[in-house]
């Protein structure tokens, strides 16, 4: 009679204890890397290296991407502006929602899989090989020597995507407008820059990127650094990591977009 | 190898954000934060919104800076930064809220006035013209329709 009720207690009660547990190590991590930081920027190489693998094989998707997400913003916006006459303003609608929201968070979200699922598995697969715990023996810190310079490519990879997730697609978008639906060349231009800030949309755009980068990266080494060292574990983890990321990102946007632009 | 593709990733990226601030954004037609200051009051702005252009005979002079409400009259105040290479308008120009096109931005047109003394930062400019409100318009065209049908 009590035993189900009782089973259930013990389940919500492990669930708690599992999430208390992974909150603690999630702090030790970042106190461990946060001293870390600094120290890994005396070897730029190991940056380097991070750099082509986190942010040159990420152009291809980041670059598709845009173009796409532009061309269908031109094709949508065009087909709504025209109704009210004002398809002229097409320029204005794809730069906006790509400079503001779009380029920012669809580069997080391909960045989580395309970057962040690689670091995680890369560094689960470090730690189940204990190739992590080697580096300890011989006095190498992992976090300087591995964690950190990923760290720091992930942060500069993003607000460089981003914008060129956001370039190219208002580029995709007047290929649509002005290429194929006949909206004046001129006044794409023109409207985009009379309506679209600097400060307001671009700086804010690139602020958002950074901290998207920062918390993407963040998942993506601590998921793969406390990763269950085994096959599984690995692959779980990697899951994990695109997962809160995409929710991570989406949820700080929202924040972000209301604290940011005052509508 | 992999130097020369970080490299030109890199390079990639910076240009395209100095390509979307100069090309996409207002950087470079943004006034160039030395101009001076004047306000004008208006019985009603319409759609004005901060940020919104100033212009004289469709040149763009200056932008609207804050908007806010005077507690005393209950009219609305617009303080608005004109560059400092325009400080050429005589003390009595007006200011009026126009439309650009049918449902176009609002934006403040000055029309400047005789006299030769020049405004000033802080000053007031006395003659306004509010927004034009196109309920108010067909509320009162109908209205005089109505007193026509009277008459006859």
């Amino acid at each position: 009679m009590m035993r189900p009720v009782l089973n259930l207690l013990a389940r919500i009660g492990q669930g708690v204890m599992e999430a208390l547990a992974r909150l603690g190590r999630w702090f030790v991590f970042m106190l461990g890397l946060l001293p870390a930081l600094p120290a890994s920027l005396l070897r730029p190489r190991l940056i380097v290296d991070q750099l082509y693998q986190v942010g040159v094989l990420s152009l291809q998707i980041i670059l598709v991407a845009g173009a796409f997400v532009g061309m269908v913003l031109g094709l949508q916006g065009y087909s709504i502006l025209a109704t009210y006459g004002s398809a002229e303003s097409l320029g204005v609608v794809v730069a906006l929602s790509l400079v503001r929201e779009l380029g920012p968070v669809l580069t997080a979200l391909l960045f989580a899989g395309r970057a962040g699922s690689a670091l995680t598995a890369e560094l689960g697969l470090m730690k189940s090989t204990e190739q992590l715990a080697g580096m300890e023996m011989m006095a190498v810190d992992p976090l300087k020597r591995v964690v950190a310079p990923r760290f720091w490519a992930g942060v500069l990879t993003m607000p460089l995507l981003a914008a060129l997730f956001s370039l190219v697609g208002v580029l995709g978008g007047y290929a649509i407008g002005v290429g194929l639906l006949g909206v004046d060349s001129g006044s794409y231009w023109s409207q985009i820059q009379s309506q679209v800030d600097f400060r307001e949309d671009i700086i804010n755009g690139v602020i958002k990127s950074v901290l998207f980068g920062v918390v993407a990266v963040w998942i993506a080494l601590f998921e793969g650094y406390d990763c269950v060292p085994t096959a599984e574990g690995v692959s779980r983890a990697t899951t994990r990591t695109v997962v809160n990321t995409s929710l991570a990102v989406l949820g700080l946007d929202f924040v972000m977009t209301a604290l940011m632009f005052n509508v | 190898m992999r130097d020369i593709w970080v490299g030109l990733f890199v390079a990639l990226g910076l240009l395209a954000l100095t390509l979307l601030a100069l090309h996409v954004s207002n950087l470079l037609s943004l006034p160039s934060g030395k101009g001076y200051f004047v306000t004008a009051e208006f019985d009603n702005i319409g759609g004005l919104k901060v940020r919104a252009p100033v212009k004289l005979s469709g040149v763009v002079v200056g932008r609207v800076e804050s908007i806010s409400i005077d507690s005393k009259n209950f009219r609305a105040v617009v303080g608005m930064n004109i560059e400092s290479n325009y400080s050429i308008f005589p003390i009595d120009s007006s200011a009026a809220i126009y439309t650009s096109g049918l449902l176009g931005e609002q934006y403040i047109g000055l029309s400047p006035g005789a006299e030769d003394a020049v405004l000033k930062s802080g000053d007031r400019i006395a003659l306004t013209q509010s927004a034009i409100v196109l309920e108010t318009l067909i509320s009162q065209f109908l209205f005089n329709k109505a007193a026509e049908g009277d008459k006859k």
